[in-house]
C-alpha cells in the first residue's frame, strides 16, 4: 500500500487539567519518537495543532485512576484514553504499539523517508528531472507543473537527480551537504550548476546509453567466456565510476533493471516531461 | 506564544543526536505544549493533514532542519507556511542552546526564504 494511503497513530501525553505531571516525559517522548510516531504534549498552558483525521491516544496520569471514557471530537477522529500511571518508558511503548496493532494504523521505520523535494522558487519546470528518473517519482500536476508524485518510488541515498537539474532546485533533505541538503545556494553552486553537472556528459554520453552499451558489453562477454563473475566486476567497475560521479549508491546502480526495460523507462519519462512542456506553451 | 513543533530526523543521522536530546529534553523540562514528529520527511510524504493544521494554525516555530527544506516539506504536504508567522531552527546547524533559547523566547524571527532570497551572500 502506498504510505501517502496509510492511516497513522498519534499520541497524546496529556498534563493539562485532571491529569498530573509524567514522572519521566522525556524518556517516554524520546521511546515513542525512536518508533516512529508522533507525539503530542499538551499541558495547562499554550496549544498545539488539532487532529482531523485517523486515531488519537491520549496517555496521562490521571487525577482519579482512571482514563476518562473515550469520545470521539468529529466523526473522521477516533481518540482513546490510558491511564498509565506507574508506567515506565517501555511500558509506554509497549501499550502504544498493542494500540496500533488494535487500529491498524501505519508502522513506521519500514520506509527510510528519502525523495526529492523541489524548491519553486528556484524550479523552472524545465522537467529534466522528470525526464531523467527511472522510477516514476516525478510527476505534473493539472497545470502541468512538476511534482513529487511516487515518493516512495525513490532510491534511497540516491540524489542523482537534483544533480541534472540546472537550477539547484531539487533538496534531499537528509542529504549530507548544501545545497542538495537545503541550505542556501551559493553563487558557487550556482556556476557549478551553469555548467550543468550532468553525469552523462561526464561519462561522455547519454547515461542510459553508456549503461546498456556496458551492460551488453558484459553480457557479451558473458555469453562467451561464460564466466559470471567477470561480466559482474566488469559491470562494478563501470558503476563505481558511475557512482563516483554522482554519488549514487552502487546498490542503487546494482539494482538497475535490464538494459530493455532502462530504455522503455527512459523512452517513457521522456514522453512524459515532453508531454508536459508541449502543454505549458499550449495557451 | 507561537506553537512549536519537534522535528527527531528519525531515519537519519544528519542532525547532531546531542542537539537532539538536548533540545527535546529543555521542551520536556519546561512545561510548555509543543508537538513531536518522529521525521518530518515521512510526515510529508505520507501527506499528513497534521502539517496543514499546524501551518494553518498561525504562529510557528519549527525545530528540524534547513528553512529551504521545511518549506518545501510542507509546500509538498500541500500545507504551506505563512512567511511571515514562521521561524525555523536549523538543529543541523545551531547550536542546542540557541535554538532551546529561540524556541522559550516570545518574539518571533520569521526565516524562511522568499522568492529569489535563496542565494548565499
Amino acid at each position: 500500500m502506498p504510505i501517502k494511503s496509510e492511516s497513522t497513530l498519534r499520541v497524546v501525553l496529556y498534563e493539562g487539567d485532571g491529569a498530573a505531571p509524567l514522572d519521566d516525559s522525556f524518556a517516554a517522548m524520546t521511546a515513542l519518537l525512536e518508533r516512529g510516531y508522533a507525539v503530542t504534549r499538551t499541558t495547562s498552558g499554550g496549544s498545539v495543532a488539532p487532529q482531523t483525521r485517523g486515531s488519537l491516544l491520549v496517555l496521562g496520569k490521571f487525577s482519579d485512576g482512571r482514563a476518562p471514557l473515550a469520545e470521539s471530537a468529529t466523526a473522521d477522529v477516533s481518540v482513546r484514553f490510558h491511564d498509565i500511571a506507574g508506567q515506565d518508558a517501555a511500558g509506554i511503548t509497549a501499550l502504544v504499539e498493542k494500540e496500533r496493532d488494535t487500529t491498524g494504523a501505519a508502522k513506521h521505520g519500514e520506509w527510510k523517508p528519502w525523495f526529492p523535494v523541489i524548491d519553486y522558487d528556484r524550479c523552472t519546470n524545465c522537467m529534466q528531472c522528470l525526464s531523467f528518473c527511472l522510477f516514476g517519482v516525478y510527476g505534473v500536476d493539472d497545470e502541468s507543473r512538476i511534482q513529487v508524485q511516487n515518493n516512495d518510488n525513490c532510491k534511497t541515498n540516491c540524489p542523482a537527480c537534483s544533480r541534472v537539474c540546472p537550477e539547484a532546485a531539487i533538496m534531499f533533505p537528509k542529504y549530507k551537504a548544501g545545497p542538495i541538503n537545503g541550505d542556501l545556494v551559493s553563487s558557487a553552486d550556482l556556476q557549478r550548476e551553469k555548467m550543468k553537472i550532468d553525469i552523462s556528459a561526464l561519462l561522455g554520453g547519454d547515461v542510459y546509453s553508456m549503461l546498456r552499451a556496458r551492460s551488453e558489453k558484459a553480457q557479451s562477454r558473458f555469453s562467451k567466456e561464460r564466466d559470471e563473475g567477470k561480466a559482474l566486476a566488469e559491470r562494478q567497475k563501470c558503476l563505481v565510476k558511475l557512482a563516483a560521479a554522482g554519488d549514487i549508491p552502487a546498490e542503487v546502480l546494482m539494482s538497475l533493471p535490464s538494459p530493455e526495460e532502462i530504455a522503455r523507462r527512459a523512452e517513457e519519462a521522456k514522453a512524459k516531461a515532453a508531454a508536459a512542456l508541449a502543454a505549458q506553451r499550449t495557451p | 506564544m507561537p506553537k512549536i513543533l519537534y522535528c527527531h530526523c528519525q531515519y537519519a543521522q544528519v542532525v547532531p543526536k546531542d542537539v537532539k536530546e538536548t533540545v527535546l529534553r529543555k521542551l520536556c523540562e519546561s512545561g510548555v505544549a509543543f508537538d513531536a514528529v518522529a521525521d518530518l520527511c515521512e510526515m510529508a510524504a505520507r501527506r499528513d493533514p497534521a502539517l496543514a493544521q499546524l501551518s494553518a494554525s498561525g504562529e510557528v516555530k519549527i525545530a528540524a532542519c534547513f528553512p529551504r527544506a521545511v518549506k518545501g516539506l510542507f509546500h509538498q504536504c500541500g500545507a504551506d507556511l505563512a512567511a511571515d508567522k514562521t521561524e525555523v531552527l536549523n538543529m543541523r546547524t545551531l547550536r542546542a542552546e540557541e535554538v532551546v533559547a529561540r524556541l522559550a523566547a516570545e518574539d518571533l524571527r520569521v526565516n524562511i526564504p522568499m522568492k529569489g532570497g535563496t542565494i548565499a551572500e
